[in-house]
């Protein structure tokens, strides 16, 4: 007969543990992965301590003008004598602490939205009072505040502006594209369809030239159309095509079942989609819709085609001063690692979203 | 008017070409507790899912509590708003948590102030011995207790008829009892109950009427009694034979 003997849990084995274990097991485990490893570390060696050498070691940091760059490495002090033009582009000089309070008023809008937004409707009110402050701040005309013309508008603050605007408008838009997408009713699924197909069949830049060229076409002789507000429409439109997609692949995960259960319930519509479908489709698309809004921040620097002053245009413009002449390679690697800071911020964030949205608990 | 609570007559549905309800009638009283059961594909579950307009069909009629079921979308809500479902696969809202399930209906279609759609959930959740769960969500559940909250959200409208479709069948088998006990604690209550299930012994216990369908009809119906010691068609006789062991 067998007699049942409760066994002592022991600990793992203890080749499975340690630093050491983990290269053997993960760098070096057979002679193909003991190549890659060396091949890998080579290249390393090869590439970092010159770029170190190049940007730290050899580099130049303080002064006010070119012959201040005697060493053989980097000119920081290009970057630093151009700083202002690379964030505000050509705003007014004495202007400038305009943004500032608006880059400021963001940290404290997102602590206001963390401590008090607990009602769905303080969250709109505190979400939305942020841009209008913002625009009102940055354009001027309102508190006796002189007007900046948008012409005026570049470098770092532009993209900022035109890729929130992008990010945030083409939101909803995108969400009823999506919902219209999957209508019953054929007029309205037809429509999203061929405005959805369309976007996406065309290249931004198309879109840009049409928005500056074509746009204008439809408003009365005179009407000066700003060419901002135009690059901002266009971009809206565009990502939110995108966005809408996104959340089509969102929507499709989410089983019938969630639906007849928010029918049976007696939901209508709208309670049904916003209610039930919808938190649900969003959370599924939370990876998607940050990779949307990351190729957007990137695509950002399209509007220099016509003719608007982003962060990559203030580096060709800055570049070329005749005062300046080749030290853009300074220039491209700064604002290489600015538009990494921000593309890897928004990766990050969506890492903090999706897990407090998580209800999976698997 | 008539003491029944629903009333269909003549009812056919088509998927396409595949006839699978065909000339179903069938009249529950207020309070009468029916169990449905046949083979699968005999269309148990579609005439079920019918009498709340989860499906639609092709011809015949449907009154439930008086109302004929068409494409109205205020009549369907209204019909919806009293007849509860329970479905197999549970259906709970994972990104709710339990108490939020409960109360998502009575808030939002019986404009039920929170408060008081809390209290109600709380004692439905008590009813159904998981109240120590409603902060948790869904899937931190197991199947039996899940299918327990998707009855007590089903109850917190408080409907006057309750759907249950195949509410066991994906239930591990040690889980299926605990299910099945707060079923018959319902059906002490006044509220009619349509029950699509293969638990022959709940139908033994509690069932007023037994329906066995096969092939989209109706082939028998009787008192459980009758039904299970009884049986008149070979078809049900084969069925019997073949789930009693």
């Amino acid at each position: 007969m067998a007699i049942f003997n409760e066994k002592q849990a022991r600990p793992a084995p203890s080749n499975t543990k340690g630093i050491i274990n983990w290269i053997f097991k993960n760098l070096l485990a057979t002679p193909f992965d003991v190549a890659m490893t060396f091949t890998i570390l080579a290249f390393l060696f090869w590439v970092i301590p010159p770029f170190i050498n190049w940007a730290i070691i050899d580099a130049n940091f303080v002064g006010t003008t070119k012959a201040d760059c005697t060493g053989t490495g980097a000119c920081w002090v290009f970057i630093s004598q151009k700083i202002n033009m690379f964030i505000y582009g050509f705003y007014p000089e004495n202007e400038i602490y305009r943004v500032n309070i608006v880059f400021g008023l963001f940290f404290v809008f997102v602590t206001l939205f963390k401590y008090f937004g607990n009602s769905f409707i303080t969250k709109i009110v505190i979400f939305s009072v942020y841009p209008v402050i913002s625009f009102m701040l940055i354009s001027g005309g309102y508190f006796g505040l002189p007007i900046v013309d948008t012409n005026d508008w570049g470098g770092l603050m532009l993209t900022l502006v035109v890729a929130a605007t992008g990010i945030v408008v083409a939101f909803p838009i995108g969400i009823v594209l999506a919902f219209g997408r999957q209508s019953k009713l054929p007029v309205i699924r037809n429509a999203s369809v061929v405005y959805i197909e369309f976007i996406r069949g065309v290249p931004l830049i198309t879109l840009l030239f049409m928005g500056s060229v074509i746009l204008p076409l439809f408003f009365r002789e005179g009407i000066d159309f700003d060419k901002l507000l135009r690059a901002l429409i266009v971009i809206t439109l565009f990502q939110a095509a995108y966005i809408a997609e996104v959340i089509r692949g969102g929507l499709q995960a989410i089983p019938k079942g969630q639906y007849e259960a928010a029918d049976s319930l007696g939901l209508s519509y709208w309670q049904k989609m916003l209610l039930v479908i919808l938190p649900q489709a969003l959370k599924v698309s939370i990876p998607n819709l940050v990779g949307a809004s990351i190729a957007l921040f990137k695509d950002t620097t399209l509007v220099l085609i016509i003719g608007l002053f982003d962060l990559l245009a203030m580096v060709h413009l800055t570049g070329s001063d005749s005062n300046w002449l080749g030290y853009d390679t300074e220039g491209y690697v700064f604002i290489t690692f600015i538009y990494w800071f921000f593309c890897f911020s928004l990766s990050k964030y969506s890492k903090i979203i999706e897990a407090r949205y998580n209800t999976d608990h698997r | 008017m008539s003491d029944n609570i629903v009333e269909i007559k003549d009812l056919n549905k088509w998927y396409g070409d595949f006839h699978v309800l065909k000339d179903i009638n069938l009249n529950i009283k207020k309070g009468e507790i029916i169990v449905i059961c046949g083979p699968s594909g005999s269309g148990k579950s579609t005439v079920t899912r019918c009498m709340n307009y989860l499906e639609t069909f092709q011809e015949g009629s449907i009154v439930v509590n008086g109302v004929e079921l068409e494409d109205d979308v205020k009549k369907i809500r209204d019909v919806r708003s009293n007849v509860a479902m329970v479905f197999q696969h549970f259906e709970l809202f994972p990104h709710l948590s339990i108490l939020d399930n409960l109360i998502l209906s009575p808030m939002h279609v019986h404009n039920i102030p929170k408060k008081e759609a809390t209290k109600t959930a709380m004692e439905y959740l008590e009813r159904v011995n998981i109240a120590d769960q409603a902060d948790k969500y869904p899937n931190q559940l197991s199947g039996g207790q899940k299918q327990r909250v998707a009855i007590a959200r089903a109850l917190c409208a408080n409907p006057t008829i309750m759907l249950f479709d195949e509410p066991t069948s994906a239930l591990d088998p040690e889980m299926i009892n605990e299910v099945l006990d707060v079923m018959v604690d319902l059906a002490k209550e006044e509220k009619t109950m349509v029950c699509v299930t293969h638990e022959m012994g709940f139908a033994k216990r509690v069932a007023d009427r037994v329906i066995f369908m096969a092939d989209g009809q109706i082939i028998e119906e009787n008192t459980p009694d009758e039904f299970f010691d009884n049986p008149q068609s070979p078809r049900l006789k084969e069925f019997l034979s073949q789930i009693i062991h």
